[in-house]
């Protein structure tokens, strides 16, 4: 189609909207209630345009493109259709810009200056509109100040996938609230702040606390979950003032999840280390760099000495990044340990030395959107991938048929082709009745072990969609990879993909799931669970905090206790590291150092420090390597992080070398399912990393309530709770005393309760064991 | 009850028994369904009854006065899955009360002719969305659908014909947008009544994404006639470019206010005799002859007019829905703006920025002068402001909110200017008053 | 929350509609839930929305939108009478004050006893019957005079 805007010609396809042809050509049309990622609505009316033989101007971005259709953005007509809707919606708008949070980033007061009148003809009273509490995140003090876009309600329903936010009410005294009062709670919700054209919805930890033309502009990278959203940090005076998306197409579009947009506060958290301490007396006491370094030197030479060198263990948290990983394994190695991991959550670790490459999504995140069929596998995927999730939302709604193979029913939001809910005991058996359907249908050979299998109608309809169609995907989720059995769903999604053509691959948990493999993190002795199930003399621990990072914190913290020397990098002083560490060494969180992280699809992002390190905070590649040197372990003489990257990552940026999902030689052995009370463990999203568990204001969301005990109420009954009595909760030595909840998407014989929270820091393994009685 | 004069009765011919002729042996006792009976009978092909509608010049009888057969040939024929009818009997335009009278009296009517478009368009499932405020009209309609499907008019292979149709009613609940077709099809879908933008037609896009065809009760109530009769003897009843006969509702001040069959083309005059003249032998003034949105004409251009489209839009106004308000010397144009200025200010959706500010704004205006408040640019003030809501809203209800304003202050600019200046009505408020005969009835 | 009553009338109605279209039938749902409780709390509205499978704001907006969903507890008795023009001519707006006046209330008030409540209506589609008013929502009177609604109010009483 050819199409003229302003004497300028467009070539765009069939179906194109004036305002796509526009884009296209550089030609901007005013707009506010149009998005690029939403659907159209074309009610703010400020994009009328003049189209030639049209009697009436007509809006660009609903309207579709005709052949040899002449545009004009700018003639008379245009111009007055616009100028009349921007005063329009300028007669019920406070006119205080001085005073608005948007000042400065208002596409209204942008547009008014080019198209507002002079004095206001407008001389009634002005429309009142009451303020609404929806929670810690966003605000809505000021909606008199909404135009009625809809731009946030259409984000809920087409995006999020959660309608909370309405227009309610008609005519002019159409409202944009939640229903009576509730709280915004999608972890997606800070998206709807950045989309408000004008000071509506404004951020409500940012409020009032920077001017926008006072803010430098930084490029980042999300150091939370495995997608790397691109970020760009806000700063003034050294100080990060709020997280904003940067587009990327291929990896986050141009949103990010709340956990990256508000986890910055932790970064000025009092719960800041800003000074090494070490432990005198028993108490931690603040010391200089020169003398917490010795002290770190002398006793890990002292034990390595007297022990040798698997006394000693490193775990990094998968957090870290590729270079501080790095440099940890080399150190730990160089120090004659091979106890080195950085997968504190993981139990099974069978098919180490069988992988066939660094394991990995499997495709391109961009490939999602063009794929027929997906399955996950083993994922709370809502809360664990936000915009993965997302992604695959945007799938269902077009063609793709997604499924999941789950550990209780939450809602991903997605309409999903079938969804079979198991306990974790049972879901190499779900996976492997997905497989034997899977062949069965195209009339291959079952592979051995999967004899006992009987497929039901559900995993027929899974196995049957990854047979159809182009492009197909498998996806293993966190809680697949920290399963007991993670090895034999990882050979199960290996045969599935064989007998489907499907792509199999992880989701991976955090910013370097992927990163740590690469930086060569791996065990040559004892892994992440082994190294404290089999208690060692010293511990490094890099950016982790064990008892809420480790698969079973129970026995992690008692090796802790136990230990000789502790010795943590990280961030922050507050929690049980005042328990058991002798030596906390202040690293610098992603804002203060540069480093990389590389992605679920294998994209390696490298980022500079966006502000100088809090304190006596350093970064914790320049730490490792003082140590390195300060030890006289050879091969720590790097100038800078890009020197230490290139030694592990020698491409750079870009997509690592390496990958793959293979498996080779681990046998196909279902388990039996035990009859036992069995734990399922999910790792809320506001606890998933030390940065987002200080974050204040994510603290006081839905998400982040305190963990209950979830039963249906067959195990309710079973354990002789109700729903809102107190249980005690028990796995081996510890317990914990906690709300009972009935939850029907539970599945029977388990009881949820989630990981990485103060309050089950006590129990043990994720999807160990349970015991539960009433308190 | 309303008065119902028939001159020439296709839609009223079912009044005649009153309130006691609406059950399907009536409507069959007159030849219902004989049409529907004849189409499925005879196997015709859907070309003819289509054909048929298209040679009648039937104009869409909601407002807009579409061509019906042209809206018809616009559904696609090859399309796999649902394809939707739906009647509009939200009827909410001020002044217009037939499609109530219709459903009352003859809602079998209204039911052979959706069962003979969906059988045209290949249509199987349709609804009739009824106005909020007429519970027992809707009752009734329920009870003619169950008549009609006990008897194999509606549902599973209809008179053993292979054709299914089902037909249900969907209740409105106080909105006057959901007139609108696209509002119409987003509420019967269980959201908010605010109309889509166009394209995507509802011929390709409509109820639930599939391919809908959207008619006025009345147009459905004639398609059984002019299959009956045939098209060409339809449009002979009326004159070119001006089909059939058309249902007329009459308010106001005259004596005998209801709803009036006659030809199009019938003089104004006509009608208003049949209305019983005009109340109290007083004088008529002004008359909005299309319903609420349509430009008020003032009584001598009135007085000249044939009840047509061609002539009413001559007079510069528009046919509409055929509701006729008319009104008499006692009447105050100020207050009878305001009125309505609340009104289209109360019912716009709320969507989109002319109409949901431009409507308030008016009404403020229009509201403050009827208050004694008006300022001396506040003619031009309102001027403005409807030209910058209309044409640039996403549905008519723009357009209808500042035709009235554009009109009364045309014809009645002195009533305004008056008001302005004295800070009073040009009508005393008292003869206002005797006007409405409110406290008079009793009497 | 609802009767078993009221949950037959609203599955009669979710019936007419496409399997996957239940939300359809949201607006006769919150009519017969009114019906039912005399007015639409938020613990209605919710009820509903679940019932039908839609998010609560979502069944909030229609009832907000559509305006003969009383949102507020209302007397035994809710008289809408239309004011809009075709009735005004004839005396809808007369008939508004006449029953202001009778009953000691204005427009969106209740009587003392919580007998009668009092809205001003939109047009209601019987203005050749002017002037009109509607108890309820479902009964119609016509030719609302005086004496009309004198015997009208003595009736409800
Ligand atoms: C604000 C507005 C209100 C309307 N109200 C009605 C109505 O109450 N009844 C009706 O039949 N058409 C109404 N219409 C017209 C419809 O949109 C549509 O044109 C009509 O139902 C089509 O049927 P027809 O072709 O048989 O006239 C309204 C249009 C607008 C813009
Ligand atoms: S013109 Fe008014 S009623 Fe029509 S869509 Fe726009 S806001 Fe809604
Ligand atoms: S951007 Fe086109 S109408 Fe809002």
């Amino acid at each position: 189609m050819e199409i003229e805007i302003d004497g300028k010609v467009a070539h765009v396809p069939d179906g194109s909207t004036i305002m796509d042809a526009a884009q296209q050509i550089g030609a901007y049309i005013p707009h506010f209630c149009y998005h690029k990622k939403l659907s159209i609505a074309a009610n703010c009316r400020m994009c009328l345009v003049q189209v030639e033989k049209a009697p009436k101007p007509l809006p660009a971005c609903a309207t579709p493109v005709t052949n040899g259709m002449k545009v004009f953005t700018h003639s008379d007509l245009a111009i007055k259709a616009q100028k009349g809707v921007m005063e329009f919606l300028l007669i019920n708008h406070p006119l205080d810009c001085p005073i608005c949070d948007q000042g400065g980033e208002c596409q209204l007061q942008d547009l008014a200056v080019g198209y507002g009148g002079g004095a206001s003809r407008f001389q009634e009273a002005k429309r009142v509109v009451f303020h609404k509490d929806v929670g810690p995140l966003i605000s809505m003090q000021e909606m008199a100040r909404c135009i009625h876009c809809t731009r946030c309600v259409r984000f809920g329903q087409e995006v999020a996938g959660v309608m909370e936010l309405g227009m309610a009410n008609r005519n002019m005294h159409s409202e944009i609230m939640t229903f009576v009062g509730r709280s915004v709670d999608s972890e997606l919700s800070g998206n709807m702040i950045d989309l408000c054209p004008v000071g509506a919805l404004t951020s409500r930890p940012f409020r009032y606390a920077a001017r926008s033309w006072e803010l430098a502009r930084r490029k980042s990278i999300s150091p939370h979950d495995s997608l790397g959203a691109n970020l760009s940090v806000q700063v003034k005076n050294n100080v990060v003032m709020r997280v904003l998306p940067r587009e990327n197409e291929d990896v986050n579009e141009c949103w990010i999840a709340d956990r990256e947009r508000f986890s910055y506060e932790a970064l000025g958290s009092p719960a800041r280390l800003t000074k090494p301490m070490i432990r005198v007396d028993g108490s931690l006491r603040e010391v200089d760099w020169n003398i917490a370094l010795d002290y770190v030197t002398h006793a890990l030479k002292d034990i390595v000495g007297s022990s040798g060198g698997q006394a000693l263990a490193g775990l990094a948290s998968p957090h870290a990044t590729l270079e501080e990983i790095y440099l940890l394994q080399k150190l730990v190695r160089a120090l004659g340990s091979g106890n080195i991991d950085f997968r504190p959550r993981r139990r099974d670790f069978s098919s180490d030395g069988k992988l066939g490459g660094v394991p990995w999504l499997g495709l391109r995140l961009s490939e999602i959107k063009d794929l027929d069929a997906a399955l996950v596998v083993g994922s709370f995927l809502r809360k664990d991938h936000p915009l993965f999730a997302q992604r695959l939302r945007q799938l269902a709604k077009k063609w793709g048929k997604v499924s999941l193979l789950s550990l209780g029913a939450d809602d991903p939001l997605i309409k999903l082709h079938a969804q079979l809910s198991v306990s974790p005991a049972e879901l190499p058996r779900a996976l492997a009745a997905v497989v034997k359907a899977a062949a069965q249908l195209k009339g291959e050979t079952v592979a051995a072990g999967l004899e006992s299998i009987d497929p039901c109608a559900v995993s027929q309809a899974i196995a049957r969609s990854l047979l159809d169609g182009e492009k197909r995907a498998i996806f293993l989720g966190n809680a697949a990879e920290q399963h007991p059995q993670a090895a034999q769903l990882h050979a199960l999604a290996v045969e599935l993909a064989r007998i489907t053509g499907a792509s199999c691959g992880f989701i991976g948990e955090a910013a370097n799931s992927v990163g740590g493999y690469v930086a060569k993190a791996l065990p040559t002795a004892l892994n992440a669970y082994e190294m404290f199930a089999q208690p060692r003399q010293a511990y490094v621990l890099l950016g982790v905090e064990p008892e809420l990072d480790c698969h079973d914190p129970q026995q992690a913290l008692s090796a802790l206790r136990e230990a000789r020397l502790v010795v943590s990098l990280t961030p922050f002083k507050d929690g049980t590291v005042r328990d058991y560490a002798d030596v906390l060494l202040p690293t610098a969180p992603f804002t203060e150092t540069s480093g990389s992280f590389v992605n679920a699809e294998g994209r390696l992002q490298s980022f500079k420090g966006v502000v100088r390190p809090l304190g006596d905070a350093r970064p914790g590649w320049k730490v490792l390597r003082v140590l390195g040197n300060l030890l006289d372990l050879p091969g720590f003489d790097y100038e800078s992080s890009e020197q230490v990257r290139d030694e592990v990552a020698p491409a750079g940026e870009g997509f690592v070398s390496g990958l793959g999902n293979g498996l080779n030689g681990v046998a196909l052995v279902l388990p039996a399912t035990g009859a036992a009370l069995q734990r399922i463990a999910d790792v809320p999203i506001y606890q998933s990393d030390p940065l987002v568990r200080r974050a204040a204001a994510l603290q006081r969301t839905t998400d982040a309530a305190l963990p209950t005990a979830r039963m249906n109420a067959e195990t309710l009954a079973t354990v002789g709770a109700s729903d809102g009595a107190s249980v005690r909760v028990k796995q081996c030595s510890g317990e914990a005393v906690l709300v009972a909840r009935l939850d029907e998407t539970v599945p029977v014989g388990c009881v949820r309760v989630a990981a990485a929270h103060r309050a089950t820091a006590a129990l043990g393994e994720m999807f160990g064991a349970i015991n539960v009685e009433r308190a | 009850m309303a008065i119902l004069g028939a001159i020439n009765p296709m839609l009223s011919v079912g009044l005649e028994g009153g309130d006691k002729a609406w059950r399907l042996a009536d409507y069959v006792r007159r030849g219902g369904y004989a049409a529907l009976r004849r189409i499925l009978e005879e196997k015709l092909p859907q070309e003819y009854v289509i054909n048929e509608v298209k040679k009648s010049v039937l104009r869409g009888r909601g407002g807009a006065g579409f061509p019906t057969g042209l809206k018809w040939s616009f559904m696609p024929r090859s399309f796999p899955g649902d394809k939707y009818v739906v009647c509009n009997s939200d009827e909410g335009e001020p002044g217009t009360f037939k499609d109530r009278d219709l459903l009352r009296y003859d809602p079998h009517s209204v039911i052979e002719g959706m069962a003979i478009a969906a059988f045209a368009m290949g249509a199987t499932r349709g609804y009739n969305y009824i106005h909020g405020e007429i519970w027992e009209i809707y009752e009734r309609f329920e009870e003619a659908l169950d008549e009609a499907r006990a008897a194999g008019f509606l549902g599973k292979d209809i008179l053993g014909s292979g054709f299914s149709f089902e037909l249900f009613a969907h209740h409105g609940y106080g909105a006057y947008i959901c007139g609108e077709e696209t509002a119409l099809l987003e509420s019967i879908e269980g959201k908010k009544g605010q109309p889509r933008f166009k394209p995507p037609f509802p011929a390709s896009f409509g109820l639930y994404g599939k391919p809908t065809t959207i008619n006025n009760t009345e147009t459905f109530a004639s398609i059984p006639y002019i299959l009956n009769l045939g098209g060409e003897h339809f449009l002979e009843v009326g004159k070119a470019n001006n089909g059939g006969t058309k249902l007329f509702s009459v308010s106001g001040h005259v004596n005998r206010p209801g709803n009036y069959e006659v030809p199009l083309g019938t003089p104004f005059v006509t009608l208003l005799e049949m209305a019983g003249g005009m109340r109290g032998g007083r004088k008529l003034k002004a008359c909005i002859p299309g319903g609420s949105s349509s430009p008020v004409v003032p009584a001598a251009t009135m007085m000249e007019c044939t009840m047509d489209y061609d002539s009413i839009s001559k007079a510069g106004s528009m046919l509409g829905s055929g509701a006729v308000i008319v009104m008499d010397e006692t009447t105050c144009m100020v207050k009878a703006l305001e009125r309505l200025s609340f009104f289209y200010y109360e019912e716009s959706c709320g969507q989109c920025t002319p109409c949901r500010e431009g409507t308030n704004w008016l009404y403020k205006v229009v509201h403050r002068i009827e208050h004694g408040q008006g300022r001396g640019d506040d003619l031009d003030l309102l001027a403005s402001i409807t030209t910058n809501i209309m044409g640039r809203t996403i549905c008519a209800l723009g357009d209808a909110a500042s035709m009235p304003v554009q009109s009364f202050v045309k014809h009645y600019g002195d009533e305004f200017a008056y008001h302005i200046e004295h800070k009073k009505c040009l009508v005393p408020v008292d003869v206002q008053r005797a006007g409405s005969g409110f406290f008079t009835a009793t009497v | 929350m609802l009767t078993s009553e009221s949950l037959k009338r609203i599955d009669r109605e979710i019936a007419k509609y496409p399997a996957d279209q239940k939300q359809s039938a949201v607006m006769a749902a919150l009519a017969i839930a009114q019906q039912e409780r005399g007015w639409l709390s938020s613990e209605a509205i919710e009820f509903v929305a679940a019932y039908l499978g839609m998010a609560p704001i979502a069944a909030y907006e229609v009832a907000t939108f559509y305006n003969m969903y009383d949102l507020e507890p209302v007397g035994k008795y809710k008289l809408s009478v239309c004011t809009n023009l075709p009735c005004m001519l004839t005396g809808g707006v007369d008939a508004g004050e006449y029953l202001k006046r009778k009953l000691g209330i204005g427009y969106n008030e209740t009587t003392p006893d919580g007998l009668i409540t009092l809205k001003e209506g939109e047009c209601m589609g019987a203005c050749g019957d002017a002037p009109v008013m509607i108890v309820n929502n479902r009964r119609m009177c016509s030719w609302m005079n005086p004496e009309q609604i004198d015997k009208l109010l003595a009736e409800l009483k």
